[in-house]
């Protein structure tokens, strides 16, 4: 079985060193940096800190050299999907390509270049140290499911979700993958727009009182958006909220968003609470504090360019 | 006429300053070394104005001697240890009130029975040292009766005010002049401090001001709700204020830069407790409250 994980940064070379692994799995690997394909190339792809990895694998910053693959992961972030999926897509006439990246948009976005895609969601995290070398964060589930518009089979959605079990990464196959998905997004839209406006980690960020019930009314409007689709969440994005919170889990964690904005990278906020307020208006469902957070995020990004 | 100026920041200096040029001035400092280098070097002020005038200043209220008028120009978060220092003195004057917000009157009233006006001020500058201050927006103070006034009172001190050079205007019943700035301060204030954008076309159009429009609402519904009829729509205050030309960066944002503590208590916390008092809803002044004494707890 051929692979291949499309935007390799921090989530998606956990991926692909993993599944480098398995012996009856040949992996490839997309990304736009130059240095950390060569890196790759010349060294292999190394994680340190949940667990200790070597990958072999080919890397390429050009999606023509790709060969003919079952399989397609992509990990870029959500703003840059359409165009790596652009690049690599004629690696995916034959495969299912899946998608485990943050927020609302992605499958559809690759599904204007695919015909066989798999909707998913993934809770492991890590970040880059260096070209080549990833620092794997936090261990985590993964969920898989067909994306019902462009669907993939469903038997190969389990044979996706079994190599990357196989390798290390937990992965589960089911037919309604939205729960987890939509547990997922309340979460990051819920409390890393909150750490990046705040400039306070997710522990701070959630005992202060009046801070976590504006989190709190985020979740409100995410679930009333969720439910009118018909979408039975997995558990409560509180629990997984307070759970984060602990500090033995990520008290001290700064989101990522938080991360982007100290560096003045665009945010990953139109696919965040942009994508709860979209898909909240298709289904006449207010929710103005999600608007508000992302008219809040916009601002800060649009003041860099002054 | 003698008149105390207690707090000497922008505002404070500009209010000094000109007075100084129609009346008998003397400064109340926090820091001692700054009123030593007002009685050496005078108050100086460029922008719109050029000229240099001699003050007397202090950090001890005991050394003010007596005055006719005490302006108090403090941060609302420095008001009540100023004005507890305010105690006891200065009988026989009218202590006038010019902070953002609501509520700087009942913290001055509760430490003396000094005849108070009440007023709210739009003129602007930048504070460059202690002794020079540069006069950016020469928009009005307005200027009304709050306990043991009348109009004619107010009349009279926006009269000496306009004498030294500054814009000002008296009103019969503040509260709707005050309100108009207090919506228009917790709403662009606010969404300045948050997003680091000065007060700038964003504001107007697009999202942002979608989320400027909402807060206005909020606000415009609390007014109602207490019996406010506010002088100027705030959301008008605010395309007017977007147009002027030059971005305003509002001094919430310059405090959170500078890791100071801001006046979102007297301000936005005012609005908020009034929302309850009334019984409105304000879910958006409600969170950009969360989230901006969130970020002042992320640098104290």
């Amino acid at each position: 079985m051929r692979i291949c994980v499309v935007g390799c940064g921090a989530v998606g070379s956990l991926f692909a060193a993993n599944l480098a692994q398995l012996e009856d799995v040949e992996v490839w690997a997309y990304d736009v940096s130059r240095e950390h394909v060569d890196a790759i190339n010349a060294h292999g792809l190394r994680l340190s800190g949940a667990g200790d990895v070597v990958g072999r694998l080919r890397a390429t910053t050009d999606g023509g050299e790709l060969p003919p693959c079952d399989f397609g992961i992509v990990a870029t972030k959500a703003m840059h999907t359409g165009s790596a999926i652009a690049a690599t897509a004629g690696a995916f006439e034959g495969g299912c390509v899946a998608t485990v990246q943050n927020g609302l948009g992605n499958e559809e976005a690759i599904a204007e270049h695919v015909a066989r895609v798999i909707r998913g969601t993934t809770f492991p995290a890590g970040k880059i140290l260096e070209p080549g070398h990833v620092q794997w964060d936090v261990k985590g589930d993964t969920t898989l499911g067909p994306f019902e518009p462009e669907p993939a089979p469903f038997a190969e959605v389990e044979r996706l979700a079994d190599a990357c079990t196989r390798a290390g990464m937990p992965t589960a196959a089911v037919q309604d993958a939205r729960g987890p998905q939509w547990r997922k997004v309340i979460f990051n839209a819920s409390t890393n727009p909150i750490g990046a406006l705040t400039g306070l980690t997710h522990g701070r960020v959630c005992e202060r009182p009046d801070l976590r019930r504006l989190v709190s009314g985020l979740v409100d409007e995410g679930k009333a958006v969720a439910a009118a689709q018909g979408i039975e969440l997995d558990a409560d994005p509180e629990a997984l909220i307070d759970h984060a919170a602990r500090p033995d889990v990520a008290y001290g964690h700064k989101a990522s968003m938080l991360q982007d904005v100290e560096a003045r990278r665009t945010t990953e906020i139109d696919y965040l609470n942009g994508g709860i307020v979209r898909v909240g208006r298709e289904h006449d469902v207010p929710t103005p504090l999600n608007q508000a957070i992302w008219a809040l995020v916009k601002g800060v990004e649009d003041s860099w360019t002054k | 006429m003698r008149v105390v100026v207690a707090g000497a920041g922008t505002i404070g200096s500009l209010f000094a300053a000109h007075l100084a040029r129609v009346a008998d001035v003397a400064v109340l400092t926090r820091r001692e070394e700054h009123a030593r280098a007002l009685n050496e070097r005078g108050l100086r002020v460029t922008g719109r104005a050029d000229f240099t005038v001699d003050v007397h200043a202090s950090a001890d209220a005991t050394e003010l001697g007596a005055a006719d008028l005490v302006v108090v120009a403090c941060k609302g978060g420095d008001l009540e240890p100023l004005a507890a220092s305010l105690r006891g003195r200065f009988a026989g004057a009218t202590v006038m009130t010019t902070q953002n917000g609501l509520g700087a009157e009942e913290v001055v009233a509760a430490h003396g029975d000094w005849p108070l006006l009440s007023a709210v001020t739009f003129m602007s500058g930048t504070r460059h040292d202690d002794t020079h201050v540069e006069y950016v927006l020469d928009t009005a103070t307005w200027i009304g009766p709050y306990r043991g006034t009348t109009p004619i009172d107010a009349e009279s001190v926006a009269e000496l005010i306009r004498s030294g050079g500054l814009k000002a205007e008296a009103f019969d019943d503040l509260r709707p002049a005050q309100w108009s700035k207090l919506i228009f301060n917790a709403t662009v204030n606010t969404v300045a401090t948050l997003t680091g954008l000065p007060h700038d076309f964003h504001f107007a159009e697009g999202m942002l001001g979608d989320l400027v429009h909402g807060l206005v609402d909020e606000g415009k519904a609390v007014a109602a709700a207490a019996g406010v009829d506010l002088r100027e729509d705030p959301w008008e205050m605010n395309v007017h204020a977007t147009r002027r030309g030059h971005a305003h960066y509002p001094s919430m944002l310059e405090d959170v830069n500078a890791h100071r503590p801001t006046e979102i208590e007297l301000i936005t916390g005012s609005l908020v407790r009034e929302a309850e008092r009334t019984g409105v809803p304000v879910p958006l002044h409600t969170a950009l409250y969360a989230l901006v004494k969130a970020k002042e707890a992320s640098y104290s």
